[in-house]
């Protein structure tokens, strides 16, 4: 295990122990940065290692969120419906993969995004199910206070990201990863090596899908109201992208602190410019991809000081 | 008769997202950029009418005057100053900026005009014309053919003028138009700047038929994305074929299951056409 990931999981487990200093608020916050960091690693498999400019993180939240919320309310268990949504959302991801990979570069960046369209109008329609329009309560877990619930929902949440973190560790040490690359660098000559890029890029998909689906439910147990304007944003989909931009593209560690720094700049702005934080969001986009194209993973202590030499 | 009426409202309704269409339809095939500000430009072209006729009553028709050459700066200038500096990078990376710049402007929006829906109406009204027992809207058939015209001016720029072929050249083969001693830069600030007044003219027209807020901006999107997709990339003959496409669609599923369904079956036909023909119904194969 290189370094670096060495550094992620450190970075995960200093994160565990939160309860012991904070709050609610630090709490919520803390659940927050978890959520995020699934988001962008997930992304990271599909987006940094495969090279597809995916949109579908949002779909795949939604569709986590509204499996989950529809177990509960039908009397499944916490403990058993994050699975079902979890397995469900990876046999979704693989055979929606299998036909929407096929097309490459903006094709596939919309299709992906129409995605996110079609679950969201299906949700909002399908109204006995789902309650439509008007959102889906969901039970909440009966006789705990307020602070086990908080503690509760931030391990869950915790515990997920730790699988990610796993999972993507063991996607880039593995064959699949080796292939991945092949497939970001040059698709037509891995297929030509014989790699079998369609089954590769469908199970990257699958994996980028069903720790987000996972991620969705526990946010959907956790906030007991969902809505399909609210899980199914576009914004969930392109925050991810920007904590992977931010942090470095391809980087579990890179990712994973974009992610954290992306959290921690949005609760500023939110909390002082409410009224622009969208505006100051895409300031933050416009400079980071002029500027700082490849991550504060990029940064080097030398870049600062380090005098230009004489020729 | 309810025949009748759905297909001339189609045809309308066609021409309109034609109209959306052709602009993002032409940053798409010269630049390779899919630019994501263009719904959040027709909402500015829109409030630039609205304003307008409210506080000097100036009649829409004329504003497309006004807006043609101030969306044609704007587009010139973003394309130039930051846009140009990324558009070698991967996709995601313009696509990301592009969408960066959709959250500013519209945020701005916002801000300035409010996220209340706004409605500009002509006073006096200009009634309906029926013929037999199909009725359209006189303002509103104006406004089609305002924007089959814009459509044709288009047309007449890229075939007829010096910088219209320089476009196209660049759009068939960028390392040939180089050789040929095409400034790409400059063509695709042109482009771009083309781009968005197509956007901001398509804004005028559209204010006169629905109504205005900085929240519709992606719903203008999503109709030019699919249009885009349907049609075929970079031709104006494309989008206006894939416009009609849509409308007919949108306008039979809506008369048959219902409204609700209407942009689930538009975006399923996207992903349909996406899969068994990404180059649309009148693009050319082997164009990325």
């Amino acid at each position: 295990m290189s370094r670096l990931n060495l550094a992620l999981l450190l970075l995960i487990g200093c994160l565990a122990a939160l309860p012991l200093f904070g709050g609610a608020y630090a709490l919520r916050l803390g659940t927050v940065a978890c959520m995020y960091a699934i988001l962008a690693l997930s992304w990271n498999v599909v987006g940094g290692f495969a090279g597809y400019p995916s949109f579908a993180t949002a779909a795949f939240f939604g569709f986590g969120a509204y499996t989950v919320g529809v177990l509960l309310n039908d009397g499944v268990s916490l403990a058993l419906s994050i699975p079902i949504a979890f397995v469900a959302s990876f046999v979704l991801a693989t055979l929606l993969g299998a036909v929407l990979l096929r097309l490459r570069g903006h094709y596939f960046a919309i299709a992906s995004l129409s995605l996110v369209e079609v679950l969201r109008e299906l949700t909002n329609n399908a109204t006995d199910l789902t309650g439509g329009g008007m959102g889906l309560n969901i039970p909440l877990a009966a006789g705990s206070g307020i602070m086990a619930d908080a503690t509760f929902f931030f391990f869950a949440m915790w515990g997920l990201l730790l699988a990610t973190a796993l999972m993507v560790i063991a996607v880039s040490a593995s064959k699949l990863g080796f292939g991945l690359n092949c497939i970001r660098q040059n698709e037509t000559a891995a297929n030509m090596v014989g790699l079998n890029a369609t089954l590769y890029k469908s199970i990257a998909f699958g994996l980028s899908a069903c720790f987000v689906a996972a991620a969705g439910g526990i946010y959907a147990a956790w906030v007991h109201y969902i809505d399909p304007s609210d899980v199914f944003d576009v914004l969930y989909s392109v925050k991810p992208i920007v904590m992977a931009l931010m942090g470095g593209l391809g980087s579990p560690l890179g990712v994973v602190s974009g992610a954290f720094i992306y959290l921690g700049l949005e609760e500023v702005v939110w909390r002082n410019y409410i009224q622009i934080h969208s505006g100051v969001l895409g300031v933050l986009i416009v400079m980071l991809l002029l500027f700082l194209p490849h991550g504060v993973i990029s940064l080097r202590p030398g870049m600062f000081w380090r005098k230009a030499k004489h020729v | 008769m309810l025949v009748a009426q759905v297909l001339i409202n189609a045809l309308v309704l066609g021409c309109l997202y034609a109209c959306i269409a052709i602009g993002f339809s032409l940053v798409w095939g010269v630049l390779n950029v899919i630019n994501l500000i263009h719904g959040s430009f027709i909402v500015l072209g829109s409030y630039l009418a609205w304003g307008l006729y409210q506080a000097p009553g100036i009649s829409p028709w004329y504003v497309l005057l006004v807006a043609a050459p101030l969306f044609f700066v704007l587009g010139y200038l973003l394309q130039r100053l930051l846009l140009n500096r990324v558009i070698d990078a991967p996709v995601l990376v313009t696509l990301t900026l592009t969408f960066g710049l959709d959250l500013i402007l519209n945020n701005a929006m916002i801000y300035f005009f409010k996220a209340d829906y706004r409605k500009l109406t002509l006073s006096p009204p200009m009634g309906s014309v029926s013929l037999f027992d199909v009725v359209v809207p006189v303002d509103r058939l104006l406004a089609t053919a305002f924007a089959l015209a814009l459509t044709g001016v288009l047309y007449l720029v890229l075939r007829r003028l010096r910088v219209g072929r320089a476009i196209v050249a660049v759009r068939l083969d960028r390392d040939a138009a180089v050789l040929m001693g095409v400034d790409v830069k400059s063509i695709y600030a042109i482009a771009f700047g083309l781009g968005a007044a197509l956007a901001g003219c398509a804004g005028v027209l559209m204010a006169l038929i629905f109504p205005i807020s900085p929240l519709t901006s992606s719903t203008f999107l999503g109709k030019a994305f699919v249009v885009c997709v349907l049609g075929g990339l970079g031709s104006v003959s494309g989008a206006l074929a894939g416009g009609l496409l849509l409308a007919l669609v949108e306008g039979i599923g809506s008369a048959s299951i219902g409204p609700s369904h209407a942009t689930t079956l538009s975006f399923a036909l996207l992903i349909l056409f996406l899969i068994v023909r990404p180059q649309g119904l009148l693009g050319r194969k082997g164009f990325e």
